[in-house]
Parts: C-alpha cells; structure tokens; sequence
C-alpha cells in the first residue's frame, strides 16, 4: 500500500543553531543521527593531537578545530581551554555565531521512546528553549506548556508567564551518568526508566549538570558556560561540566532566567572505565563538599546585570573562598577571567551573533 | 536505608463528601483492606453513608464531632475540611489520605496502580531537597544519584509528606479547567520527585500521605473561601495548608516528595459553575505565595506546633490587613495548634 506524502517541515532553527561535538577519535555516531542534525552546522573540537585527521561523515556542514586551531585563534588565552578532556567543548561555544547550542557526545546515539519512535532530540530541545520556564513556583505537572498539561491548582496567575529559558539539560538511557564509585559498586546497572516529564529546576536549587546532551541560548547565558581546567597538567576530571553548571545556575537564578531537565533522552552507549574515571574524579568527588556550599552561597552584588559581570564576580570569590582548599582555584579563577576575555574578543558586542554567518578558520 | 513501616502504624483517611461510597471502597479493597480506615462524613452531607462490608473502620459523623470538639468549632470541618477531623483524632503515626472521587490508575504497563504502597515507599525512604538529583528519586529501583550530587548529602533526610498526582480529571483551577473543558491528563510521569528546599509548590490534598508524628500539625484547615463549595474548584484549603506543611518541613530538615502515585479522578461538577461561584481563591494566592516565600521561622520553633503558631502570627501581622480571610484563617491556625494539643496528642484522651 503506496505511502501518504508526508510534508516535513523546516527544521526549527536551523540558521540560529551549531551543534558542538568534542571528538578524540571518530564521528561515525554522526550516521545515525544524520535525518536529524543534517540540516544544522557542526563546529567539531578535535581534542587530542593534532595531526590526526578526524573524518567527518559525507553530507554535514561543519567547521573542525584542533588544538593547533584553538593555540592560533586565542594566542596566549589558549591555556584556559583544557587539553585532553572532552572540557575543550567549550572552545566551540566561544567561536559559535549562533543564537543556540547544542553539546552531545560522540558515545550518545538516537533513542527509542516507549512506543518504539526514534526520539529527534534536537527538536525537544529546541521546544524547551523556546519555552518559558517556572522556577519560582513548582509545578505538580511539570512543564505547564507542553500539550495536554498546564498550571496545577494554586499557581498564581502573575507567575504563569514565566522566564525566559536558559538551558535545556537532557538525561541518559542506557548507562546512566554515574560517578565513578557508583560505577564501580553497580557496573551492570543500566537506566531504563523513561520519564516523560520535563521540568524548571527552582530558583536557588542547584543540579548536577552532565554535558553529553545539554542545549543553552548562547545569547543569553553562553559565557556562564566555562568548562574550566580539566585533563593535561590538571588535577581534576569530570568536573568540567558540573563546574559549568553551577555557574550557569547561580548566574541564571541572579538574572532570572530558567533551566530545564528532564527530556529528551539520548541512548548512551559506552561506559568509560572506572578505574580510570576514579583517578579523574578522585579530587573532585572531596572538594564538591566545600564547592556546593561555597555556590550555593554565592551572592552576586545588583549591578552584575550581564553574564560576563557574574561570571567575573564569580571568579573574584573562587579565588577569594575556594584558593584555600587548593592552589587549583587560583588558577582556575584566573583561567575563568581568561575565559571571559577571550569571549568578549570573539564576540564583540554590538555585533549580533545571529546575523553573523558561520565563523570560518581565521 | 529505607524504614520498616508496618501496617499497623497507617490509618486511611477519607473526607466523605458523596453518601455512597461503596464502588469507592470496592475499586480501593485490595489497597485499603489490609489498614485500618478513618472515614469523617462532611457535616454538611445529609444523608446516611453507605459504606460495602469488610473494612476495619471507624466513621465519624456529625455528633461525633461535636462531642470531640464542641458544635462551635465543629464548623471548622465542613467540606473537604472534614478530613482533618481524621488526621485529628487518629493516634497512628502515618495517614493516607484521599478524595472520595478518585479510584486507582493504572500505569504506562496497564497494572493497577497500589497507591497506598506508593505512598508509604515514599514516606519510607529518604528525600533529597538540598541537591536536585537528576534522575529523580535515587532510591527508586534501578536509579542512584548522578556523578557530581556530593556524597555528604546522599543519605538525606527523612520524607514527612508525599503528594501524588491525578490522572483524567487534573487538579487545574476553575479558569484553567473552563478554558480547556475537553482536557484530562493521560500523561503517566514515572518519577518521584523530592521538591527542593525553599522551592514553594501547590500541594494539593487530593491524594497525600504524611508522617502525622512529625508534621501532623501543620495539615490544617484555615484558608476558608468566602465561597467555599464542595468542588475542589471552589476550596483553596488544601494549598494553603500544604504550603504550611512545606515552610514547615523546610524549616524541620524534612523533606517533601511529589510525583507518584497516580489516581484517576472521575469527571465531577462543572469548572464555569464553580467559577462563577468562586474565583475569589485564584486571586488570594498572589498575596499567599510571596508571604510563604519571605516567611522565616526562628531557631527556637523545634516543632511541627511552634512552626505552626509562627506563621499564624506571622499571616496575621502581614496579611491581616489585606483580606479578612486571612486575619480568619491565622485565627483559626491558632486555635487548631490549640485543638490537636488537646485532642490531637497521643498523650490525650483516646477517641470516641
């Protein structure tokens, strides 16, 4: 029986959004989500070394960057984008031209949702941005604005307007973003629940944020999103995302933006080693106990009324409060400053991100 | 990690606002037979209850109520309010409670839903309202906390109240309802969720379960609509009662949890009748949630009654002025801290 003609329509945002991948190795993943991203710009971040050629699958329009790349475009501020750690990311939210992002790892592949349907998680996350967020005031049904759902019951109407939304944070089917002693304690355990719900993370609340499928407006909240020192020469790993996050949402609760959770769901397809992750993890997993404290008092003074202002505040007090408990955080509160200043030059204000066309290799 | 809750320590509460329960009680036999059931009729209801055989329960009518009270106060549990005698009155240390127009749902797989179950794991096992775990509830089967939640706050805090969810008939306010008469949430979110600290949240008392020992106090009825009805569109009661159950536990270290269980709530009233009755209520909250949010209780109040006695002397100092409704209902705040010290505490006189 001949096939109705579907009309697909145009992709959401296809000229306003890059996807940044950090990759060591191959992009074959790419293949699958093909009817998906095709339509959008990749910016590729080569970690590793350089002279390895990464092949980029037939039919994607992208730009690649390799270290050598990042050491020619930032000179000297090259040292705060982290070497042989997927935190390199970070240099492809700094070149973007676009108005959004989208992060996925090269182990995240299409998942099925309970019906069996490939789930286009692009397209959710591009509803959820364009969505307004509630975080001032829980809702029992979750996202108020997604079809078939709405505000509960004692939901002030002067809050049903909400914010505008920052982040989109997606989860994980499959292997679950574990740390690496749960890892080691439940290496069979595999995430299988699908919960179909998306949700705003309150104001003052704050989250571990995983960067394997994560999307922002990089308009709005883009500099927030640092993955900090991690890897070659660094004493730290797996940090790199969880650092962004709680800047990010420290910045977003002061400007009163939103970030979302929940869907969509990637399929994550490989566990790293524990053992490995462990050594990485090991500095992190003791001083997350004096680094959730010290933001979840972080108060940032009325006139930090742009990203960049918080973000630099932010620096001043990791230095301040955070260099006693290692020599770590004064460099990585210089390096965030650096970070900052290498953004400001790639991104001049008064110059629009979104009419720029996609950066070409300087 | 989780409690070993024994049945014997649960009551099930149900404000009987219908006459007939008996297909309530026949659809809920196989959750509620194994406990001990409180049904308070509403005084309000004329007539006789008719409850299906089979159940261990005790049913409190109007004269009980005025004997256990006195007929003045006895007002106080009109309506939905009724339900509070029952919390009142009990001497258990958990209570399930539910509307009389809800039945048990079944989840994504097509099983019936064991509400009753749901509610006590909830209440059984930690909550995590300092650090929002990305994959919900980590002590769920299946599931733990993610990479990055710091491992000093993994063994989290004891869970007082759990607050399920409605499938068909959504607990959404009049308007809401009346502009989308045709909507009914098919939507089964397999979560439970602990609301994080300071984050305020509606917590309706549709379908709710709580640790009557710890915070039983804070579950009262003082937010009387002028209009007050017997739809859930025309009452305002439940949320501001839990909005005091979330001060509360926030300032007790105890945590809050919403999501699961589901119950199907049947189709009943009509959302454009009660507006028109009532819609008083939906402009009152945007005075309540700011005055929840500031509310700050003082070291000193150890206790689900102290917490109680603070805000009520807070709502009357902020909110007085604004509305009588308020002055009325820090009042009756007030008197109920009073009523369960004596009739409510264990070390009281046991009941009729």
């Amino acid at each position: 029986m001949a096939e109705p003609a579907t009309i697909t329509p145009a992709p959401l945002l296809k000229d306003e959004l890059d996807i940044v991948i950090p990759t060591i190795r191959n992009l074959d993943f790419l293949e699958m989500w093909r009817p998906f991203f095709q339509p959008y710009h990749l910016i590729i971040v080569q970690d590793g070394d350089p002279s390895k050629i990464i092949k980029v699958p037939e039919g994607f329009d992208y730009e690649l960057y390799n270290r050598n790349d990042i050491n020619r475009i930032l000179g000297p501020k090259a040292s705060c984008i982290s070497f042989k750690d997927s935190a390199c990311r970070c240099f492809g939210y700094m070149v973007s031209k676009k108005k959004y992002v989208y992060t996925i790892d090269d182990d995240c592949f299409v998942a099925k949702d309970p019906s069996g349907k490939d789930i286009n998680a692009l397209e959710q996350h591009i509803k959820n941005l364009l969505s307004p967020s509630t975080p001032f005031f829980f809702n029992t049904l979750y996202d108020p604005y997604r079809a078939g759902a709405d505000f509960v019951r004692g939901y002030p109407f002067s809050l049903r307007e909400g914010v505008p939304t920052a982040v989109s944070h997606g989860l994980w089917l499959n292997i679950p973003d574990y740390d690496a002693p749960t890892q080691l304690v439940k290496p069979l355990e595999r995430n299988t629940r699908y919960v179909d719900a998306i949700m705003t993370i309150p104001k003052g609340t704050l989250f571990p944020m995983c960067g394997m499928n994560l999307a922002f407006n990089r308009e709005l909240i883009g500099p927030a999103m640092y993955f900090g020192l991690m890897g070659d020469g660094q004493p730290i790993g797996r940090y790199d995302d969880m650092w962004a996050g709680w800047c990010t949402k420290v910045i977003c609760d002061h400007l009163g933006l939103g970030v979302k959770t929940g869907l969509p769901y990637i399929w994550h397809s490989k566990a790293s080693n524990p053992f490995v992750n462990l050594k990485k993890e090991y500095k992190g997993i003791y001083w997350q106990e004096e680094l959730i404290p010290f933001f979840q008092s972080v108060t940032l003074p009325k006139d930090c009324t742009t990203v960049q202002k918080c973000y630099i505040e932010i620096s001043k007090q990791v230095k301040a409060k955070l260099g006693k408990v290692d020599e770590y955080f004064n460099k990585l509160g210089d390096a965030m400053l650096t970070w900052i200043e290498a953004w400001d030059e790639l991104n001049p204000s008064g110059a629009k991100s979104a009419e720029l066309p996609n950066g070409a290799l300087k | 990690m989780s409690l070993a809750i024994k049945d014997d320590e649960i009551d099930v509460v149900i404000g009987a606002l219908r006459s007939d329960l008996t297909s309530f009680m026949n659809e809920w036999r196989p959750m509620f037979s194994r406990f001990h059931l409180i049904i308070v009729k509403d005084p309000d209801l004329k007539e006789e209850l008719k409850i299906p055989e089979g159940f261990n329960l005790d049913v409190y009518k109007k004269p009980d109520i005025d004997q256990v009270v006195g007929s003045s106060t006895a007002i106080i549990f009109s309506g939905y309010s009724c339900r509070y005698f029952g919390y009142l009155v009990s001497r258990k240390k958990y209570i399930i409670s539910m509307d009389d127009d809800c039945l048990p749902a079944r989840d994504n797989k097509g099983f019936l839903v064991d509400a009753v179950a749901q509610h006590i794991t909830n209440l059984a096992t930690p909550a995590t309202p300092f650090f929002f775990n990305t994959l919900y509830d980590p002590f769920s089967e299946g599931v733990d906390f993610v990479r990055g939640y710091p491992f000093s706050l993994r063994s989290g805090v004891k869970c007082a109240f759990s607050c399920g969810l409605w499938l068909n008939l959504a607990d959404h306010d009049a308007p809401t309802q009346a502009l989308k008469p045709g909507q009914r949430n098919s939507r089964y979110v397999d979560a439970v969720i602990t609301v994080p600290v300071r984050a305020l949240v509606p917590v309706s008392g549709i379908n709710i379960a709580f640790d009557r020992e710890v915070v039983g106090p804070a579950l009262l009825p003082a937010l009387r609509l002028a209009g007050e009805g017997k739809f859930r569109w025309e009452t305002m009661e439940d949320i501001w009662s839990g909005m005091c159950v979330k001060v509360v536990c926030d300032h007790l270290g105890l945590g809050v949890k919403t999501g699961l269980p589901y119950v199907w709530r049947n189709d009943r009233g009509d959302a454009i009748a009660s507006l028109k009755k009532e819609w008083e209520g939906v402009k009152l909250m945007e005075e309540v949630v700011p005055f929840f949010q500031s509310v700050r209780l003082p070291r000193e109040a150890t206790t689900a009654e102290d917490c109680v006695f603070e805000v009520a002397n807070a709502v009357k100092e902020q909110l007085g002025s604004r509305d009588p409704m308020f002055a009325r209902a820090a009042t009756a705040m007030l008197d109920w801290v009073k009523l369960w010290k004596s009739v409510g505490s264990s070390s009281s006189s046991p009941r009729v």
